[in-house]
């Protein structure tokens, strides 16, 4: 039973250690742009789409031309 | 701002996906194996390494640790350069972690069918192997937060802070639930016994699920979801109040796996409260996966890689829906030691873990080959199978649950309980069993459609090993002098997190066996250890999994009371180590099992069962054990399992270490010439008579009391 006291004070420990992260990440700043990051992922400096007959599946012309457009406006973005 | 270049492996990453696939269809099939050896006991063709007691671990092992494992190992060593942008620290370590993990899973499937095993749930590798596991996990971390301080962004994407928090906290867990006193090289003993073992071990279990399971699948989840939809997530700020929310709340709900046991009350109530608090960080790391895939709807209807995600993320939030409601006392009393739980945790592994993972499969091998997925359609039906196969698996498994907890506490109108005999609430579910290995072949048939699936697309296409990405250097715009300074400032870190883990790992091997032994001085004075024969028997017990199908923990209800005896006491179990309490009653509890009362069961029925249960009711589900009757007890080794439980705090008197193997032989004698009274040919040194001697022994200490006029409170 005594044990419970030893798990909470492990507990306490490693809680204490996220604690301690989460006070560094929000102090060094990690936080301030809680919006860009999530974008910043979908570019990376290599061709990604296995291409070329990556829409080849879709089943109508139209939204193969939607979905190309989208990802040209994405790319503009960039 | 100076761009530099850099290159990312891919082939560490490919080879964890491969391996994922491989131990993903062995867990699997030896799930299935389960399955059918639950319906028919004679799947286990009378070999101990198929047994249920032996391959239920071995299934919970490979399916956690191996196929949810090597699958986080792919998605980290994926995703982590590329969201730091910089190539992995060391490929070095990254390939020792690679071939160290696999060796461990090897040494489990082997150890594990063997009957070495520690008999903790998920937990049952034996301390060598736990060694191996603390090295590997090590490697993984340093090369991870290696990797981390050479990034190229500041940011550090909220993926990684999952991943993070998975390698801190399976390493606590691992470390603190795998203290044992190795007895030889297969054999140990945990340093906790009875309540304290329990409350370990299931602050163990829990995390495991929560910290191996959930947070590593999350930080997959935060980056191929937002990748595959080709969008960002949802809220960004509703994943970072969801990771920390998630991790501050978890590692308190462990107590909720022992409710109505005998562990202290305010503990169960503390993982209740955790335990409900938990769904709202849960449901908003489900609906920020779900929301990302706002106004993307029409790619999921044609993308399986997108069907996978919802259906898994969804899984997530039922589950996690689930697990609080299953944590109230009040649903916890039906649905404990049933299938209700068996159906949960599948909802949990094969919707959100399998689902995740097949998915991140279906996008990664197409990106590492550079072409095309073989076929779509392909993929389609392994969605179908996989989100089928989940639902045929756990519906009959809650229907299951149900029936069989109220069959357990059905009493007819005069008071006396009315399915008395254990079989016929079995007997009841047992189409539903049918249906649950139906659902088991269907997700492993996708599974095997998968395989073919991504062999056709890597021989189709080239494995693109390096690919070329680049990024600003962090340090640029200040001067030189910066790296140096920067280099400098992180061995501090390094250093005070080693030295940290050093004086918590010396301060617990110091205080902690004192301050656990002490704590075992029994609070019921008639609990006596066990004797050198009963010892042994409990060894057998636990090397051939007899817990994966029976509890030794009666709670305190009248049904319970009224079937198994009086309600098991927290004292009863203090020189217990490791504690069998058990999670699912597959077949009766055995806590009093050699009380004399309704239950009690002669030494002779106890040999004619574990030969031939079949022949003491033909409906039985157990599977034979006729090696006990022809294996000899390995004498040699008792003093030495004496002298080990002696250091644990059992008192054994040296007098009785010296003289254990006589004292063993005397009482195995006396066992045996009762059997061969009643007509049973055996030898006095064989294993059957030692585990006759542990049933026999089961739950009696308290009632001596009780006969000499003691109260047993």
């Amino acid at each position: 039973m005594s044990v419970v006291f030893f798990l909470i004070g492990i507990g306490i420990i490693v809680a204490g250690g996220f604690l301690f992260a989460f006070i560094w990440a929000v102090r060094s700043g990690q936080y301030d742009d809680d919006y860009a990051p999530s974008v910043r992922i979908l570019f990376d400096g290599y061709k990604d789409e296995p291409k070329p007959e990556d829409q080849k599946n879709t089943n109508s012309g139209k939204e193969k031309i939607d979905e190309e457009k989208t990802d040209k406006s994405i790319n503009n973005k960039k | 701002m100076a761009i530099e270049k850099f290159t990312y492996d891919n082939k560490l990453a490919k080879s964890f996906a491969v391996v994922t696939i491989l131990w993903g269809v062995v867990g699997f099939l030896v799930g299935l194996i389960a399955a059918l050896a639950i319906l028919w006991p004679s799947v286990s063709m009378e070999m101990p390494f198929l047994t249920f007691g032996r391959v239920r671990p071995l299934h919970t092992n490979a399916a956690i640790f191996a196929f949810v494992g090597n699958a986080i190992f792919t998605g980290v060593y994926y995703s982590l350069p590329r969201l730091l942008k910089t190539p992995i620290y060391s490929k070095i370590l990254g390939w020792l972690h690679f071939w160290g993990w696999q060796l461990i899973i090897v040494l489990a499937a082997v150890s594990l069918l063997a009957g070495i095993t520690t008999g903790k749930e998920y937990a049952e590798l034996e301390w060598p192997i736990d060694i191996l596991i603390a090295a590997v996990w090590v490697i993984f971390g340093w090369n991870m937060i290696a990797t981390i301080l050479n990034r190229r962004t500041r940011h550090i994407y909220v993926a990684i802070w999952f991943y993070l928090a998975t390698f801190v906290t399976v390493a606590v867990l691992h470390i603190v639930n795998s203290f044992e006193l190795p007895v030889s090289l297969f054999k140990s003993y945990p340093l906790y016994a009875g309540v304290q073992d329990a409350l370990v071990q299931w602050w163990y279990g829990h995390n495991a699920v929560a910290f191996f399971l959930t947070t590593p699948i999350l930080g997959l989840m935060y980056y191929f979801v937002p990748k595959a939809a080709n969008r960002p997530i949802y809220s960004y700020k509703l994943s970072i109040i969801h990771f920390w929310a998630l991790i501050f709340i978890y590692i308190w709900a462990g107590p909720h796996h022992l409710l109505y046991s005998s562990t202290p009350d305010w503990a169960q109530a503390l993982g209740v409260v955790f335990s409900i608090a938990l769904i709202a960080p849960s449901w908003g790391g489900m609906i920020n996966g779900l929301l990302t895939l706002r106004g993307a709807w029409d790619k999921v209807r044609q993308d399986p890689v997108l069907k996978m995600f919802v259906v898994g993320v969804t899984a997530y939030g039922m589950s996690t829906f689930e697990g609080p409601l299953l944590s109230l006392k009040s649903v916890n009393a039906i649905s404990h030691f049933t299938d209700w739980t068996i159906a949960h945790v599948h909802i949990g592994t094969l919707g959100w873990n399998g689902m995740l993972t097949f998915g991140m499969l279906y996008w990664l091998f197409p990106r590492f080959y550079k072409v095309k997925l073989y076929s779509t359609s392909l993929a389609n039906t392994h969605f179908w199978l996989a989100t089928l196969g989940m639902l045929f698996f756990a519906i009959p498994l809650y229907f299951a649950g149900f029936t069989q907890a109220l069959m357990w506490k059905q009493f007819t109108p005069e008071g006396y309980l009315k399915y008395t005999n254990f079989l016929e609430t079995y007997t009841q579910i047992r189409t539903m069993h049918l249906l649950r290995a139906f659902g088991g072949v269907m997700y492993l048939t996708g599974a095997v459609l998968m395989v073919i699936n991504l062999i056709k697309t890597a021989q189709a296409g080239k494995f693109a090993r390096y690919e070329e990405d680049q990024a600003a250097s962090r340090e640029s715009g200040n001067h030189g002098a910066e790296t140096f300074h920067r280099r400098l400032e992180r061995k501090p870190v390094t250093f005070t997190i080693l030295a940290l883990v050093a004086i918590l790992i010396g301060g617990i091997v110091e205080f902690l066996p004192m301050f656990l032994i002490k704590s075992n001085i029994p609070t019921i004075a008639s609990v006596k250890p066990y004797t050198p024969l009963e010892l042994e028997g409990r060894d057998i017990y636990i090397r051939e999994g007899c817990y994966n199908c029976h509890s030794q923990m009666i709670r305190p209800f009248r049904s319970e009371v009224e079937r198994y005896g009086e309600y098991s006491k927290a004292g009863e179990n203090v020189y217990d180590h490791p504690f069998q309490w058990g999670s699912r009653r597959t077949g009766p509890d055995l806590a009093r099992e050699g009380v004399k009362g309704k239950m009690y069961k002669p030494d002779s029925w106890h040999y004619e069962h574990f030969v031939n249960p079949q022949k003491t009711n033909i409906q039985s589900i157990m599977p034979p054990y006729p090696w006990l009757a022809s294996n000899d007890i390995d004498v040699d080794k008792i003093p030495a399992k004496l002298r080990a439980m002696k250091k644990l705090g059992v008192p054994y008197s040296d007098a009785e270490i010296e003289n254990a193997v006589s004292a063993l032989q005397k009482q195995a004698q006396g066992i045996a010439e009762g059997l061969r009274q009643s007509g049973i040919e055996v030898e006095d040194q064989r294993e059957i008579i030692a585990l006759i001697a542990y049933m026999q022994r089961l739950g009696t200490d308290i009632g001596k009391a009780s006969a000499s006029g003691m109260t047993s409170k």
